[in-house]
């Protein structure tokens, strides 16, 4: 469990987030959503503890992020950054190999490699993994970052804006995948979506964020009311059904 | 495996190359001569070069931009200035002593060139280097017009070009210290590639990134005095050895370190067999021959794009 309580961040003098104030449960899928500069990045680099906030408390399933060790933090909770912007010749085994890092510090033994293993085939990276991260497509080396980020073993992973760069298939192979992953309880998502519908149709709570703080949040996509999203993005939407799914349209 | 060879036959040469060649000839003393003048010469190029490679490769990584190395970061600038304060206020002092303040003084220079770049957009990678160069020509500047004020304008020249002609016996032993840095990053050649992943990402990963970055800029820095001390400046080097590495072999320093300290050490040894060739006997410093091989690999790299293959 996540909780967040009266949590304050700010840059200078210009506040980022203000008295946040929720918790996120175990297992299944957070899906943050809300326009650009509603303080969802700062959020998550906030739960991961590499932002230090103004004020207020963070707990990952009792620890604090912040002054926890950094090798007990990272296998508590990973990140993936926004579109990293590196452009590494690194082999896509090795970056996803990473992940193993915080457990193995540099000496990976037998369950390092099965895991980097696991992690390649569950995204689709096992025909890529010689190949160098500069010579990917943005998608696929988006994909191996996520693998990285899944190799790292831990109870939580913060995705930020990871639909970025893929292709419809594979944002929804993504988004089947994580929430298979979060079915059994053993991984907790929280993810950034500007994808309304992909949060609609996948996540198991949804939190929209605006100016930094929580405008609503809900354990359903009945949150997802032509109103909620109005307010939340200052433009007007119109909700339509299919097959019983909520699909949310811009006007 | 012969592919993996070729660059060890290739340095064998070079070594082979650089202990026959000089102005005196073998004769019965063919020994003493290999021992005090044509080995030491050989092995300070060995030695600087592969130190430079490396720092030039974790100058890269913390930066996170492959055309920075250390003499683009006022690094050597900033320790000849410390070396000339030291020259002017305590011209006493022991080696030793030397050293640290040069290491010190590259390190602020360093520190200073890093505050910098934390406010430059990253979007251009040419921005770093060119800020860089303009940063360590306004040290050097001051440096000049230090040396200048106070008469010490050879002691800078020789510091600014390096060679290897006075190297002998007794006189480059303290480049042996490159060999123990080289093998502490080594030992955090993870941490290192790691770093380069970026400050977000690597302390996701449980980096202590600020440690991990404040050892490996100490290490450069340490690196920088001893070259520079010993054997002079030379640009270049810390750009084309990891760079050419990198495009051969990838971004993992644990595999790569040691072919990057090899690639910079075989870099600079063959530019001193060069210069000693040209107008032989007479000699033409290494750092020039090395900054005009330099230069044109730097320009290739500028316009090589990557090979991009997307899948």
């Amino acid at each position: 469990m996540i909780e967040i309580s009266d949590l304050s961040y700010a840059v200078g003098q210009t506040p980022i987030l203000h008295g946040i104030t929720t918790t996120l449960e175990r297992g299944g899928i957070t899906a943050l959503i809300g326009p650009n500069g509603a303080g969802k990045s700062t959020l998550l680099h906030c739960l991961a503890g590499l932002e230090r906030p103004a004020s207020g408390r963070v707990r990952i399933d009792g620890l604090d992020p912040f002054t926890a060790p950094h090798r007990q933090r990272a296998r508590a909770v990973a990140l993936l950054q926004q579109s990293p912007a590196l452009v590494s010749r690194l082999k896509v085994r090795e970056l996803v190999g990473f992940g193993r890092w915080p457990h193995h510090q540099g000496r990976p033994g037998p369950e390092d490699r099965a895991q980097i293993d696991r992690a390649l085939t569950a995204f689709a990276l096992t025909e890529l993994q010689d190949r160098a991260l500069d010579t990917l497509s943005g998608g696929q080396r988006q994909r191996a970052f996520i693998a990285m980020t899944y190799a790292q073993d831990t109870p939580w992973m913060l995705l930020d804006e990871p639909l970025n760069a893929l292709d419809p298939r594979h944002a929804r192979d993504l988004m089947a995948r994580l929430h298979g992953l979060s079915r059994d309880g053993a991984r907790s998502i929280v993810i950034v979506l500007h994808d309304i519908n992909a949060a609609a149709g996948w996540a198991d709570h949804i939190v929209a964020m605006k100016d930094g703080r929580i405008l609503a949040q809900d354990h359903s996509a009945a949150l997802l009311t032509p109103e909620v999203l109005r307010d939340l993005y200052d433009t007007p939407f119109e909700l339509l059904q299919h097959k019983g799914r909520p699909v949310v349209v811009a006007r | 495996m012969r592919r993996r060879l070729l660059p060890l036959v290739a340095l064998a040469g070079l070594i082979a190359l650089s202990l026959s060649l000089g102005a005196a000839s073998f004769g019965d003393d063919a020994g003493w001569l290999l021992m005090v003048s044509r080995l030491p010469r050989t092995a300070a190029a060995l030695l600087a070069g592969a130190g430079l490679a490396l720092a030039g490769v974790v100058v890269q990584q913390v930066v996170q931009n492959r055309l920075v190395e250390p003499s683009l970061t006022g690094a050597p600038e900033a320790a000849m200035l410390g070396l000339l304060a030291v020259t002017l206020l305590a011209p006493g002092l022991a080696v030793a002593g030397k050293m640290l303040i040069a290491a010190t003084a590259a390190l602020a220079g360093m520190a200073g060139y890093l505050a910098l770049a934390a406010r430059l957009p990253r979007e251009d990678p040419m921005l770093l280097p060119i800020v860089g160069m303009v940063y360590g020509g306004i040290l050097g500047a001051a440096g000049v017009w230090g040396a200048w004020a106070t008469d010490l304008m050879q002691y800078l020249g020789a510091w600014r070009l390096g060679e290897f002609s006075g190297v002998m016996m007794g006189r480059y032993e303290w480049l042996w210290a490159i060999a123990a840095l080289a093998a502490l990053l080594y030992v955090i050649a993870d941490r290192i590639t790691l770093l380069g992943l970026g400050e977000a990402q690597a302390r996701s990963l449980g980096l202590d990134y600020a440690q991990t970055r404040a050892l490996g800029l100490v290490v450069v820095s340490v690196i920088t005095a001893l070259v520079l001390v010993t054997v002079g400046a030379f640009p270049f080097v810390g750009l084309v050895a990891p760079n050419l590495v990198a495009r051969w072999r990838g971004d993992n320093l644990r595999a790569n370190l040691p072919l990057i300290a090899l690639g910079g050490g075989g870099l600079l040894l063959a530019a001193d067999v060069i210069g000693r060739l040209i107008r032989y006997p007479f000699e033409i410093p290494a750092a020039t021959v090395v900054a005009v091989f330099g230069a044109g690999v730097f320009l290739w790299l500028l316009h090589a794009a990557p090979g991009r293959r997307h899948g």
